[in-house]
């Protein structure tokens, strides 16, 4: 399905920040809605064939959401986000990491920082995410892509081996 | 929990970035590079080092002489991710786009 809606997508590689523009066919609180609603969210978050399932989410500043994205084979990655930073409508901003079955969060993280404007009935999303570490990227790639993806890949060191061609 | 190197973290640094891209158009041993930086020869040292513990560049020994050159597969690698990164982004979005519509549809028969 082609669309003419703006997607636009940099890196900033120095500061380590990528930065993503995108526009919806649908009013601001729609979208919003579809960014701070839990069960919105698990609709649309996990890249198909991976399902997101919400366990919580307390959307207000220090509040956090507790999810799963969950493999055809029903394998589960949890992830945990803070919310440090809410303006209704207009942005809020995360804290957002890997953890483990009991909501402890697996370092470094990264921040995600949401912008909503709203144009002639569309609404422009930009989205700045800075990463401490590229580490937590390629995991975030690795879960959408290798198919198979097992939950012993997530050491970091195992992961890392087989990025680099020895 | 050691946290090992990452090529963003190397090349967050400006004179890592230099020396990258020197030894892009040319290898180079130590000496040249350092010549090249008004930092002291063990500071440009200790960059040359991070960069090959990222392997964003490899060293060739020619003779008695260490040269370093720029390892193009993990450049390659990080804009490969990248564009890996952008295309769950894509699929997210595309599925996003279609949960607003249905949402737009529940809305309108209200």
């Amino acid at each position: 399905m082609k669309n003419n809606l703006l997607f636009d997508f940099t890196v900033d590689k120095a500061t380590k920040t990528v930065f993503i523009t995108r526009e919806f066919d649908a009013d601001l609180s729609l979208v919003w809605d579809a960014f701070t609603k839990p069960e919105i969210l698990d609709q649309w978050v996990a890249p198909k064939p991976w399902a997101s399932k919400t366990k919580f989410m307390d959307f207000k500043v220090g509040g956090r959401r507790f999810y799963a994205m969950v493999s055809p084979e029903g394998q589960e990655r949890w992830l945990i986000q803070k919310y440090t930073s809410i303006s209704p409508k207009t942005n809020f901003k995360m804290f957002n990491a890997f953890a483990d079955i009991d909501e402890n969060p697996e370092l470094p993280g990264s921040d995600w920082d949401y912008t909503f404007n709203e144009q002639n009935g569309k609404t422009i999303v930009r989205i700045a995410i800075y990463n401490e570490s590229l580490a937590r990227m390629e995991k975030m790639i690795e879960m959408g892509f290798k198919e198979g993806f097992t939950l012993s890949m997530t050491n970091l060191e195992n992961l890392l081996a087989t990025l680099s061609p020895k | 929990m050691e946290t090992r190197r990452d090529a963003f973290q190397a090349i967050a640094d400006p004179t890592r970035r230099a020396i990258l891209l020197l030894i892009a158009a040319q290898s180079m041993t130590p000496n040249a590079i350092a010549e090249e930086f008004q930092s002291s020869r063990q500071a440009v040292s200790k960059h040359i080092q991070i960069l090959t513990e990222c392997e964003l560049v490899k060293q060739e020994k020619k003779g008695r002489e260490i040269y370093y050159h720029i390892n193009v597969n993990k450049i390659n690698e990080i804009d490969k991710w990248v564009e890996q990164f952008k295309k769950i982004l894509e699929t997210q979005f595309t599925q996003l786009d279609k949960v607003l519509l249905t949402l737009k549809k529940q809305k309108n028969e209200k």
